[in-house]
């Protein structure tokens, strides 16, 4: 009992596929993933990796084809009647036509057992326009009003899908104190981002996902170390990309214009190799991976194609 | 609780709505002036045997009530385009207390227009006897109940863009073929459509001012119908209905 209690969030096997006319999409194909009481966790992966449509199997919103998954031990559709859970969705505009604190007071009437109105309100930092209209607000306002409306049932979970797109960068670190200062009640707090640097600055850990699976799963520190040491950046025109992956302890390469960039497992043995076949390599950079490079090799396949060239569609 | 904490929120949002609440309680009072005011002493409408003013009253009545619970589809729709209803599918709130407070909102709407209109009708010298104006209330009541559950499945179903046109169009020819203009008669054509929709029995509340029954037992028969199969309707498009607009 004392161990299922710890998990906060689990899926096991979970899976979901599109079927619309003529094309079908597996928009997840079947991920374990298992998440403790008190994480903050960052799901990354590019447009179509799934993140949206695993996010939307958490929350109840849809249900998986296959595998099951659970809230603190409830299927997501008891978790929410429960008010266990809370989100801050990837939304279009507010309900319009009321005020803040209207919105964030009927909210809190709908839960068992929610926050105080004012204190969601000082919690998002809303204290001072809690009176104003929900369509007079800015865009990193509006998303305040979507925080406070996702904590004010004090959740156990909270689910925040690309909470920050938009926003500009005093309002996304304004943001993430809030979301911290939330996480430290020993909340589960589970983000979607496209934001690396946000994964790194604030979340326990990373699970990247790519074309629906889950391609690593851990603490930030180690995903990055999962990956070749090393990147090798200089400029060399007139070479395949396929000869340059040849040259030995190069794990990938990848060429920009006339910029070929190394991802190296040993980048001491292939910067040898690379002066000594090619002398005629210029403005070489020798850098270590950041996370950034770890998600790009994650999420690329063996062939070189990234998962962002694949035709999306617009559910996940 | 919870269910009378979302409804209230819909009428605080719905009665601050000015533009709302102008174009639709304005509308039909504008309409009954200019229509019945001028004709004020017609006691024998087309033969129908209703004066003018309780004709177009009721009409009236029936148009804005229409428009008004059609329209709670538009709110629905937009809120479903900005995401509030996905919003709200992660909160306890029960989809039958997601519904009660959109039709009740609905009703309240049409319930301000039909006392602003029996207000007018009363200036325009409109007299019935207490229980006349009862039994009129209730039909009209009981008529509205299928419009209210339309608005519901309309809301589901279209967009925030399409059902403006959808649901301005859709009233008007079912005001101008269910007699809100202009009696039908007892027979031809438009008649015999007439009464197989909900609108046409809407309409025809006035007809307590005959004495007798205003509705025939085909009249309670029609709108029930109408009401089972849109609901049912509306419920599937609600279930359906959990996917990112």
């Amino acid at each position: 009992m004392q161990i299922e209690k710890a998990i906060g969030v689990e899926l096991r096997g979970a899976a979901k596929t599109y079927r619309t006319a003529g094309t079908v999409v597996h928009a997840v194909r079947g991920i374990d993933v298992s998440i403790d009481r008190g994480e903050t966790v960052a799901l990354l992966g590019p447009n179509g990796a799934g993140k949206s449509t695993t996010i939307d199997m958490v929350l109840g919103l849809i249900s998986p084809d296959a595998g099951t998954v659970s809230l603190l031990g409830e299927p997501p559709r008891d978790a929410v009647a429960g008010g266990l859970v809370g989100a801050v969705l990837q939304t279009g505009a507010l309900i319009r036509d009321v005020k803040v604190r209207e919105l964030v007071a009927m909210m809190a009437a709908l839960h068992p057992h929610p926050l105080g109105v004012d204190e969601a309100l000082e919690l998002a930092g809303l204290a001072d326009i809690a009176d104003r209209r929900t369509h007079k607000l800015s865009g990193g306002q509006a998303q305040r009003v979507r925080f406070a409306i996702a904590v004010v049932p004090d959740p156990a979970i909270l689910i925040l899908d690309e909470p920050t797109v938009g926003m500009d960068v005093e309002a996304r670190r304004a943001f993430w104190l809030s979301v911290r200062a939330f996480a430290a009640r020993g909340k589960t707090v589970i983000f979607a981002t496209h934001y690396l640097e946000e994964a790194d600055a604030y979340a326990d850990r990373a699970i990247l996902m790519s074309r629906g699976r889950v391609v690593a799963d851990g603490p930030t520190t180690e995903i990055r170390a999962r990956v070749g040491t090393r990147t090798i950046r200089a400029t060399l025109p007139d070479v395949n990309a396929s000869e340059l992956a040849s040259l030995p302890g190069v794990t990938s390469a990848d060429r920009r214009g006339e910029e070929i960039v190394l991802i190296c497992s040993d980048s001491d043995a292939a910067i040898r190799a690379l002066l000594d076949s090619r002398p005629d390599v210029r403005d070489i950079e020798i850098a270590s991976a950041g996370l950034e490079d770890a998600f790009i090799e994650l999420t690329t396949d063996p062939d070189g194609t990234s998962a962002e060239a694949e035709p999306q569609e617009a559910l996940v | 609780m919870r269910s009378l904490a979302y409804t209230r929120f819909e009428l605080v949002r719905t009665f601050r709505n000015g533009r709302l609440l102008v174009f639709s309680l304005g509308f039909p009072l504008i309409l009954f002036f200019i229509i019945a005011a001028p004709n004020r002493n017609e006691h024998n409408f087309n033969g129908s045997g209703i004066s003018i003013p309780l004709y177009y009253m009721v009409g009236l009545v029936a148009f804005g009530a229409m428009s008004g619970l059609i329209s709670s589809g538009s709110r629905i729709a937009t809120e479903r385009t900005d995401g509030w209803t996905r919003q709200l599918r992660i909160t306890p709130l029960k989809p039958s207390a997601y519904f009660f407070a959109k039709v009740g909102t609905g009703y309240a709407l049409a319930g301000v227009t039909m006392i602003l209109l029996y207000a007018s009708g009363l200036a325009l010298g409109v007299s019935l006897g207490a229980g006349r104006w009862l039994e009129m209330t209730g039909l009209i009541v009981v008529a509205c109940i299928p419009f209210a559950v339309l608005g519901i499945l309309l809301g589901h179903l279209l967009t925030a863009d399409s059902i403006g046109p959808a649901v301005g169009g859709l009233v008007s020819l079912l005001a101008l073929v269910s007699g809100t203009w202009f009696p039908l008669g007892s027979h031809g054509f438009l008649h015999d459509v007439a009464q197989f929709l909900p609108s046409y029995w809407l309409v025809r509340a006035s007809h307590v001012s005959l004495g007798g029954q205003a509705w025939t037992a085909g009249g309670w028969l029609v709108v029930a119908t109408w009401t089972v199969v849109l609901a049912i309707l509306a419920r599937y498009a609600y279930l359906r209905d959990t996917a990112r607009v």
